[in-house]
């Protein structure tokens, strides 16, 4: 019972230091992220690569998407009748929910394992430590303009998601399947609310988006400096993005919800 | 002569194994000093410790007279514009051609226009015989030379205080020469001070003016290069003529080989 009680101690304790360590990084990239706004070109550049790193895949992904939504919206609206409602159906689910969430989930997979993989070989090779001794703060010449990027560059890839998402409902269920193409725009101009649905999806993908790019930071930031270390932290980063992501989604959704 | 650097009655370990222990030295301004010991003998730690990458667990560190400030503050920041280190491979940024490495200090810590920027960077590359590599990858380069990229970096700022950390290792010859007769004339030339870590007993005695010998994180021996080569310190006598078993034993230190085969009351 003792050992068990000790043991279970360790773990809190073990699990409690991890986390104030994550929360200090956190705190450390925020506030040298301050000292960015004199030189946007180091967060632009960043926006620009970590979307091309994601934005075939997530093009690529919302069209599937899309028109998976448009087979199976069509299925279960067919029975009632209401097959005009697809647009709205289609427009809806990815605006609320699978634009944000899938987004997130593929942005962990592609781009979040490259920031980990990236930071974890800096710090190998010694770049980071090289960094400091010029007198340059890591956190706020590499991290923090990762930082920043990732969470603007999420909702964009999300709005990028959910267009490919309708694009692809569209082709399926207007052209393919054959619902009447005015319905189908209509009902779907008429039914989403720009803060309710578009508003809280952008919530959803920016919280997503600061949750993602932090977790796949600190992993590489703090992975062991070694291959294995490397290696371990980048699976860690799709795990811990991917379980934070849909943990995310469910309270925000919870207080979302009217 | 002044000092630039002073280590007092240092202590250091990573959690329960200690590193380095009741650890003092001087580093006059101007000279190149070296310090040598075996593998794991603490050699490293030292110039991570006055860098401030890592912080004593007692003991203090002075720069011109000052403490090295804690880690992450801006006076460590200041502290450390006016060094310079070598990292053991290179440490250059792998994303960045060899100029875009060498320009980086100036690009983060000044504002110099870019034609002037590009002077500056080409004669630093120039002093390390670099000049014609501006434009190629450090993947493109061998591992001499990377480390002579490294060294133009190092001193891009003309720092007051270099740190080589092992310089000669993993080189061939010609590339060890080369790069030892520069770690002299950038001393010279700069009017900077250099500590050197080093295994390498033939090189690092040609430039040193002064030598501490390290051994299980102590200094065991001191002096100028001549001094050590005549020495009959058994550490020092070992290290310089490379004998295979002394103080240092050959074995890894635990259980006798008779007791690892079961042939003695030892083992259970």
């Amino acid at each position: 019972m003792t050992v068990f009680l000790t043991s279970l101690g360790a773990v809190v304790r073990t699990w409690l230091a991890e986390l104030g360590l994550a929360f200090r990084t956190l705190f450390a990239i925020m506030m040298s992220g301050l000292g960015l706004w004199r030189r946007p070109r180091l967060i632009t550049d960043q926006i620009h690569f970590i979307g091309n790193y994601s934005l075939v895949i997530i093009l690529v992904s919302g069209l599937f998407v899309g028109f998976v939504l448009g087979y199976q919206g069509y299925y279960t609206l067919n029975r009632y009748g209401s097959e005009q409602a697809l647009g709205l159906l289609v427009a809806l689910s990815l605006t609320r929910e699978l634009g944000p969430v899938v987004t997130a989930l593929l942005f962990a997979g592609r781009a979040g394992t490259s920031l980990t993989a990236e930071i974890g070989l800096m710090k190998a090779g010694e770049q980071l430590d090289a960094m400091e001794m010029m007198a340059v703060n890591p956190l706020q010449r590499v991290l923090a303009p990762r930082f920043i990027a990732g969470i603007i560059a999420m909702p964009i890839l999300a709005a990028l998601f959910t267009a490919m998402g309708v694009f692809g409902g569209y082709l399926v269920g207007v052209q393919l399947i054959g619902v009447d193409e005015g319905a189908f725009w209509s009902q779907m101009q008429g039914g989403v609310d720009v803060w309710e649905d578009i508003g809280n999806g952008v919530i959803k993908s920016i919280v997503f988006g600061f949750a993602a790019t932090f977790i796949a930071l600190y992993q590489g930031f703090q992975a062991k400096p070694t291959p294995e270390g490397v290696a371990r932290a980048t699976t860690r980063t799709v795990v811990l993005s991917s379980l934070i992501v849909l943990w995310l989604d469910f309270v925000l959704t919870a207080l979302m919800f009217k | 002569m002044t000092t630039l650097v002073e280590i007092q009655n240092l202590h250091f370990s990573y959690g329960d194994r200690p590193i380095l222990s009741e650890l003092t030295m001087v580093f006059p301004r101007n000279k190149v000093v070296a310090i040598m010991g075996g593998s794991g003998s603490g050699k490293t730690t030292i110039l991570r410790l006055i860098g401030g990458l890592i912080a004593p667990n007692s003991g203090q560190i002075r720069l011109e007279g000052h403490p090295i400030a804690t880690q992450r503050s801006a006076a460590l920041y200041q502290q450390r514009r006016k060094m310079g280190m070598l990292f053991q491979h290179g440490a250059l940024f792998t994303d960045l051609t060899v100029f875009e490495n060498v320009a980086f200090p100036l690009r983060e810590h000044t504002n110099l226009p870019e034609t002037l920027l590009h002077d500056l960077v080409m004669m630093k590359l120039e002093a390390v015989g670099l000049r014609n590599a501006a434009g190629l990858t450090p993947s493109e380069i061998s591992g001499g030379m990377a480390r002579r990229v490294a060294l133009a970096r190092a001193v891009a700022l003309d720092p007051q205080l270099i740190m080589y950390d092992e310089p000669f290792a993993g080189l061939d010859p010609i590339s060890m020469g080369v790069t030892a007769n520069l770690i002299r004339q950038l001393n010279d030339a700069l009017g900077s001070t250099s500590i050197l870590v080093s295994h390498d007993v033939h090189e690092s005695f040609a430039i040193a003016d002064y030598v501490y010998f390290l051994s299980q994180g102590r200094v065991v021996a001191e002096g100028t290069p001549a001094e050590m080569a005549i020495s009959d310190h058994p550490y020092v006598a070992q290290f310089v003529n490379a004998r295979a078993d002394g103080p240092v034993p050959f074995h890894y230190p635990g259980k006798t080989l008779a007791q690892d085969l079961g042939l003695s009351g030892g083992a259970q």
